[in-house]
């Protein structure tokens, strides 16, 4: 077991309450599974990606387990997790292009946080080059200053950097969504080529967008307004949603070559609770079409034969 | 409307803006009521020489048997005027330089910051010398006119990149392509995220006005009429005030000057926390 | 890099044009006549063919006698021959010399002053941007000594510790009783007097780089790449030194504005302590009217605002790599 969630609560401390942005989330991921993290802005995905390896204020930890690779992972206790930090678990920012100090050279730069976690560069030169020409990054880029690299470079090298101390656990938070769709392939690619040679153990790849998921994700899940909605292989998920809301998700997504006038784009109406008072029970029911009375009940998580997990009521039927 | 409510509800919330404001009111009121309270003209004969604060002249009297505290609020009103006037030309020159030099690029910013580099290299007391030795008797008015004159540079930085910076944003380009003209774009879409920036700056220029009278009045290079507070510590320094234990001729006008700056100061670090929401203490 | 130098060197060479040339019109400008000012001091009142005798004879040493535009071009170049006239109040002593002699005074008290507030002020002002407590006092304190006129302080520091704790001198850069040499004596007694001088433009400044390099540092701590530094689990201080990197650069711009300013400065600086600086010069001469000697501290102000600044903009281009880059520079 690489990573595994149990009840993972996480608020934001704010002037007008505690915003429950992470209400109990638990699940399991094994070693060399990519699993995609999607869900609405707000849903809680970015609040759980930055809870894993940066928990600070205003974020609060409530309660909830995160134990990975067999060892419980202190999240709460930010002086514990720096050991964890960069070599047990990385990230790749949602704001990678300008995650590098501008004035530092790339290679002082390498250099300086490896010396930090009393790494030598030296010893890492070589794999570092490796890894450099495997994403096409010609090795005199090391060299420069980032400045002279443009957007794409220095994601790229964002990417071997984040890696390169071969974590357990990946996090890519949004790492295409500001990309055209050629690069996205690119990066999305790349990350399952790191996967593939063992860079990273494990990768949790968070976005609202589902099509990329397709593509690489091993494993899907969903959320809604802070809370698991549906999980499981990306096969079921695309093909075979349960919770309501993966459903509309997964019909809201475009087809190539259908125009809009033969079958328009179906959007989800409504909007998600607002989370500094959630309401009780299923916080899907406002905006589902199949809501009931016993919506109004928290929804248990029924798991099928295939570990298709999902968080709902009418599966419960 | 509730922007405006929402922007009154953090101002006065904000220490440094309530704090600075009070102390730069209390010194406005001072000059504007002041030398209608004193019982004696700044520069006549009102007591005898060198007398320490007492309830006849309660900031003393001068080497001279001049009343301090009269000359004190008349030159805190000509402190007032230098500051309004210099920082508001200063303001306004860079204000439209600076705009005209970002807005338009090219060509027009090129020229435009050539001739601002020029600008601030030369000080201020240089022009303030040429002009003393050309106008044997100037006002209040004609300092004002050259402190904003050598004083706009820096405005005229800080409003291009400003300027650099919201022509890029969406909402301009937005306008653009809807075909609004040059004008509206300006009026409508710029203009109004500017106005606080530019507020902010006029509040420094304000005192920056103020600090260059001081300094220009004690070197000599001020009005040739009336008094002003620097003026009254130059006179206080040549006939020795200090060493004749006469404080109150000298440090009381530069404690005015340090408060009434201070304050602007505070306003302005108050009023940045405001429209900044980032800025604010949680 | 060579379009960047070849933009700055006309700027500053426009500059240098404009100021010179308003320079040599300072005392064309001034009321009355320098011709008219000597002989009004003359002792004895010589028959009127004497004066008309001594007239054209200053008129030609002051160059008056030839056409105006004539008189501009020989200014020209008189100054690159280090010639810059007579002074009027001190004849027949050369104007350089004079102000020769002003000026390791001037330079003594106001490069210490710019350069230690500088580097001090950025110092504090990085260790107040991590510590909010401390942030909370002394920021206000900073705010409250950058608004003070340097005079102001001047005169302040002069009536606590000069007049009433009397520690330390109050006027001239040494004992009237002394003559300038390398003795040991000397140069405790002008340290001595150089202390108050120093204080009130010291403070002052430290003020200022202070609130500067706190809100640069918040600024650089607050950056993506400072925040992904702490996502990654790095030592505060590497963090702090990445951010302490890139703040200082605005500051040395900073450095180059505040050396025009500081003229003003230690001018007043100079008049409340009556030290001999070329600030003390200058104004001595506007007051007696000593034209040459305006002309001459005028120019070497003007000179010596326009050399400190070109020296930092270069500097500048060295150590800020993202300048070198927009400005076309390669990448060593």
């Amino acid at each position: 077991m690489s990573l595994k969630l149990d009840d993972l609560k996480v608020y934001y401390n704010t002037l007008r309450g505690k915003v429950k942005a992470l209400d109990g989330v638990s699940f399991e991921l094994k070693d060399g599974e990519i699993l995609g993290l999607a869900g609405e802005s707000g849903c809680g995905k970015s609040t759980l990606s930055n809870s894993l390896i940066l928990l600070k204020p205003p974020m609060k930890y409530i309660s909830g387990k995160v134990t990975l690779d067999n060892e419980e992972l202190p999240i709460h206790n930010y002086k514990k997790m720096n050991d964890f930090r960069y070599k047990r678990i990385s990230i790749i920012p949602q704001y990678a292009m300008n995650a590098m100090n501008p004035t530092v050279r790339i290679n002082r730069y390498i250099s300086d946080i490896l010396t930090a976690k009393d790494i030598k560069y030296s010893d890492y030169e070589k794999e570092l080059k490796r890894r450099m020409s495997l994403v096409g990054l010609d090795h005199s880029v090391l060299n420069m200053f980032p400045i002279e690299l443009s957007g794409g470079m220095k994601q790229r090298m964002v990417m071997v950097i984040a890696t390169l101390l071969n974590p357990s656990l990946l996090l890519a938070d949004e790492i295409t969504s500001a990309l055209d769709v050629s690069t996205q392939k690119a990066v999305s690619k790349m990350l399952v080529e790191f996967r593939d040679r063992e860079f990273v153990k494990s990768v949790i790849f968070v976005t609202h967008d589902v099509s990329v998921l397709y593509q690489i994700a091993d494993k899907i899940m969903i959320m809604y307004a802070g809370k698991f909605a549906e999980m499981g292989n990306t096969e079921e998920i695309i093909h075979n949603p349960k919770h309501p809301y993966t459903k509309l998700l997964v019909g809201a997504m475009p087809e190539v070559g259908i125009k809009f006038t033969e079958t328009p784009l179906k959007g989800i109406p409504g909007q998600p609770p607002a989370l500094l008072n959630p309401p009780l029970g299923c916080r899907f029911r406002e905006r589902c079409p199949f809501a009931f009375d016993k919506c109004n009940e928290e929804p248990p998580v029924i798991t099928d034969k295939n570990w298709h997990m999902c968080s709902c009521w009418k599966e419960a039927e | 409307m509730k922007k405006k409510n929402e922007f009154l509800y953090f101002a006065f919330r904000n220490k440094k803006l309530v704090i600075g404001f009070v102390i730069f009111v209390f010194f406005l009121v001072l000059a504007i009521i002041g030398p209608f309270i004193t019982r004696y003209e700044p520069l006549d004969y009102a007591g005898m020489g060198s007398e320490s604060p007492n309830f006849e002249h309660i900031f003393g009297t001068t080497f001279f048997g001049q009343d301090v505290f009269s000359q004190f609020v008349y030159g805190l009103r000509a402190s007032f005027i230098v500051g309004f006037m210099g920082g508001g030309i200063a303001t306004l020159v860079g204000l439209l330089v600076g705009f005209f030099a970002g807005y338009k690029g090219g060509f027009w910013d090129e020229m435009l910051m050539m001739l601002t580099n020029v600008m601030m290299v030369i000080p201020t007391v240089a022009l303030l010398i040429i002009l003393a030795a050309y106008l044997p008797y100037r006002g209040v008015e004609i300092q004002s006119v050259i402190i904003g004159m050598t004083a706009w540079p820096w405005t005229a930085r800080a409003v291009r990149s400003q300027t650099f910076s919201l022509k890029q944003r969406e909402y301009v380009s937005l306008a653009r392509i809807s075909g609004f003209s040059t004008l509206k774009i300006i009026m409508q879409e710029i203009a109004p995220n500017m106005m606080s920036y530019v507020f902010m700056v006029f509040i420094l220029q304000f005192g920056g006005s103020i600090l260059a009278a001081v300094a220009l009045d004690f070197i000599g290079l001020g009005p040739t009429e009336g008094i002003s507070l620097g003026l009254m510590m130059q006179n206080a320094v040549h006939w020795n005030a200090i060493q004749l234990g006469i404080w109150w001729w000298s440090i009381l006008p530069g404690l005015a000057i340090t408060m009434i700056v201070g304050a602007l100061y505070f306003m302005n670090t108050g009023l940045d926390e405001v429209f900044n929401p980032k800025l604010r203490e949680m | 890099m060579g379009k960047y130098l070849r933009r700055k060197i006309l700027i500053y060479l426009i500059t240098f044009f404009v100021a010179v040339t308003l320079d040599w019109f300072i005392p064309r400008m001034m009321p009355g006549n320098p011709i008219d000012s000597i002989l009004a001091r003359v002792a004895k009142m010589p028959s009127q063919e004497q004066v008309q005798i001594l007239r054209s004879h200053l008129m030609k040493s002051f160059g008056m006698d030839v056409p105006i535009f004539e008189q501009y071009i020989n200014f020209w170049g008189a100054m690159f021959k280090g010639d810059l006239g007579v002074s009027i109040n001190y004849f027949p002593k050369p104007v350089t010399e004079i102000i020769k002699d002003a000026l390791p005074f001037d330079l003594l008290l106001t490069v210490p002053a710019l350069l230690l507030s500088w580097v001090i002020g950025n110092k504090f002002g990085a260790f107040a941007a991590r510590k909010k407590r401390m942030d909370n006092w002394v920021l206000p304190i900073w705010y409250i000594i950058s608004a003070m006129p340097y005079l102001w302080l001047g005169i302040l520091l002069s009536w606590t510790l000069g007049v009433n704790m009397d520690l330390f001198p109050v006027a001239g850069a040494y004992s009237f009783s002394r003559e300038p040499s390398f003795s040991w004596e000397f140069i405790i007694d002008y340290l001595h007097h150089w202390v108050l001088p120093f204080l009130s433009l010291f403070i002052v400044q430290l003020g200022g780089w202070a609130i500067g390099m706190r809100n640069m540092i918040i600024y650089e701590l607050e950056a993506d790449y400072s925040r992904y530094m702490e996502t990654m689990g790095m030592p505060q201080k590497l963090i702090r030194r990445y951010a302490y990197k890139n703040a200082i650069l605005p500051q040395v711009t900073g450095l180059a504005i505040q050396v025009g300013l500081l003229v003003t400065g230690a001018l007043t600086t100079e008049i409340v302590f009556s030290y001999p600086g070329i600030g003390y010069l200058l104004n001595q001469a506007i007051l007696r009217q000593d034209y040459f000697l305006v002309q001459g501290c005028f120019l070497f102000i003007i000179i010596g605002v326009l050399l400190a600044n070109f020296a930092i903009d270069i500097i500048y281009v060295f150590i800020d790599p993202r300048v070198r880059h927009s400005v076309g520079g390669d990448g060593a």
